[in-house]
């Protein structure tokens, strides 16, 4: 997208046509009906009155969706603070060339593609204190351990479930951005005695800022918005102590059918992610740039 | 770089990840090889009375293995539609600046972030009305708004690697678009044609919330069909064990071609 050099030609809009009517079709107007919902009551499904801002003010001060907000946010953010060193750890330590490489790098994504309820079916099982080796293994040690009874140990089964479904992920770009670093820059600093922890500093930190940051935004919106995963391992449950945003919108919406104050709350959860975004969009753009600069050098 | 004692704490620390990464998957293939009885009764690291039983159960009951077809199905129906749609506005986007082209990227990008969540009702509504509901087409098309966006993304960021001067040699040639574009420009870009294909694949192969929203019987996915196995009295679990193994195994398989890319495109074209 970089392109002082591209030729304008309002004619492509021709080739991007196909693509608009397709999400138009299926994100735009879908969109539309929840705004039309978020501003009415819908009695019956012949009849509805103007309600104006009202689900959203209502929204706005519903405390069970203050308690989803600041768990989802405690969620993302552990998720961060854990995922991202420890994936820059694992792509450190990752064999750089030959079969070894690419049978850890298999090894390592696997977990990325099994479907989301199975990593949830998977966890249910490996968490179990009577047939699975987790829980079963935690109980010898004297720990009495059930992520269906006790809200904090559901809360760090859920996260360490994360981190196990989507480190590799930051492993993975972290990798990539390490491997774009010429050897010559490794002889450079060994010439001058540099450490290890130097090297580190001053030479991959730098070199692997784009795709961290890539890497940070893309696992803050994606843990934003986690469902199937603890929807099949504690169903939100004990309590709510995991219930978070997308959990609370679909009971809301499918359960309850609360169609107004869903929509609401939809938009609402909708403006967040935009706002991120934004934020991602513009730092994918200078990530690109900064390559291709770095490449005709 | 090699001094040895770094070595080994770094090749340690991997050995102890990949262990973590492991264990969970072996417990449930583990599982899968298990008769319930052996499951509840014993604990064991390796099935006792090794059996294929539950693999026979998928592979012979018609509501597991239509769950496997279906999937398949819309799976399929999608990545070609994804594909058709994202090939040439990637195009358009790696090769001409027009108006408004920084914002529609913009919006491609927000619909790829957007919770399936939000959507999930105005789906339903607007399905059941056009008579879609539970066909392999309401989920195809609803798994387009993440996919369609991700394939333009990783397209676009394989295409802008290819230079112009190709492009512009064809034309005075004498190729026209059409004719370049398929026999000159995508053996070209292969390589991206097969990750973007592979990533529209995975994500509305892992994909459960609109599948199972979307579908009821006819159309049924196999990541719906296994809630409900979990949902029921009395748990199955060697069969949902088998059944979740079975779930791994295409990507499994896949992965390898892609090993090199898979950085790429997770991260939308731009490593």
């Amino acid at each position: 997208m970089n392109g002082s050099t591209k030729p304008v030609n309002q004619k492509a809009w021709w080739l991007i046509l196909p693509v608009c009517l397709c999400v138009a079709f299926s994100a735009v107007l879908p969109l539309m009906t929840v705004v039309n919902y978020s501003v009415q009551d819908v009695i019956s499904p012949t009849r509805s009155v103007f309600v104006g801002t009202e689900w959203f003010t209502a929204v706005m001060r519903d405390e069970e969706l203050h308690a989803a907000l600041l768990r989802q946010l405690m969620f993302s953010l552990s998720v961060l603070a854990i995922e991202i060193p420890l994936g820059i750890g694992l792509a450190l330590s990752m064999p750089a060339k030959g079969w070894k490489a690419s049978a850890v790098l298999v090894l390592v994504a696997l977990s990325l593609l099994i479907p989301w309820n199975v990593v949830g079916t998977i966890w249910q099982i490996f968490g179990r204190t009577d047939i699975g080796l987790m829980g079963r293994a935690l109980s010898m040690m004297g720990i009495d351990y059930s992520y269906a009874s006790n809200p904090t140990q559901a809360w760090l089964t859920v996260l360490l479930m994360d981190v196990w479904h989507w480190t590799p992920l930051v492993a993975l770009l972290a990798y990539a951005g390490l491997r774009s670093i010429p050897d010559a820059y490794y002889q450079a600093a060994s010439i001058d005695g540099a450490s290890r922890l130097a090297v580190f500093r001053y030479i991959q930190l730098p070199k692997m800022r784009g795709v961290l940051m890539i890497a940070v935004l893309l696992r803050f919106m994606d843990s934003f918005m986690i469902y199937t995963e603890p929807f099949v391992l504690t169903g939100g449950g004990p309590g709510d102590a995991t219930t978070f945003l997308s959990q609370y919108l679909t009971q809301k919406a499918v359960g309850q059918f609360d169609l107004g104050p869903a929509a609401a709350f939809s938009l609402i959860y909708f403006l967040i992610i935009l706002l991120f975004c934004f934020i991602l969009y513009n730092w994918m753009l200078r990530v690109g740039t900064q390559d291709k600069r770095s490449g005709h050098e | 770089m090699n001094n040895t004692p770094r070595f080994r704490v770094r090749t340690l620390f991997l050995i102890v990840y990949l262990v973590f990464a492991m264990l969970p998957i072996y417990w449930m293939v583990n599982m899968s090889f298990k008769t319930n009885q052996g499951i509840l009764s014993s604990f064991s690291l390796l099935p006792k009375n090794f059996t294929w039983d539950n693999y026979v159960t998928i592979f012979t009951d018609p509501s597991w293995y239509n769950g496997y077809i279906n999937s398949l199905t819309y799976v399929a129906l999608n990545t070609v539609m994804s594909l058709a749609v994202a090939l040439p506005a990637a195009y358009a986007f790696s090769r001409y600046r027009f108006l408004g082209d920084k914002h529609v990227f913009f919006w491609l990008l927000t619909n790829r972030m957007t919770p399936p969540a939000v959507f999930l009702l105005p789906f339903f509504q607007l399905y059941s009305t056009l008579g879609l509901m539970d066909t392999y087409w309401a989920v195809a098309l609803a798994h387009l708004v993440f996919n369609v966006p991700l394939a333009v993304w990783i397209l676009e960021g394989f295409m802008s690697g290819i230079p112009r001067e190709i492009d512009e040699t064809a034309y005075i040639d004498g190729y026209s678009f059409p004719r370049f574009f398929i026999t000159i420009f995508l053996p070209l870009i292969k390589a991206g044609v097969g990750v973007a294909a592979f990533f529209c694949f995975m994500f509305s192969w892992v994909e459960l919330l609109l599948a199972r929203t979307l579908t009821s019987v006819n159309a049924k996915p196999i990541v719906a069909t296994m809630t409900r196995t979990v949902s029921a009295a009395g748990m199955d679990w060697a069969t949902l064990a088998a059944a979740g193994t079975l779930t791994i195994i295409p990507g499994a398989i896949v992965i390898w071609f892609v090993r090199h890319y898979i950085a790429k495109g997770f991260a939308m074209g731009r490593v």
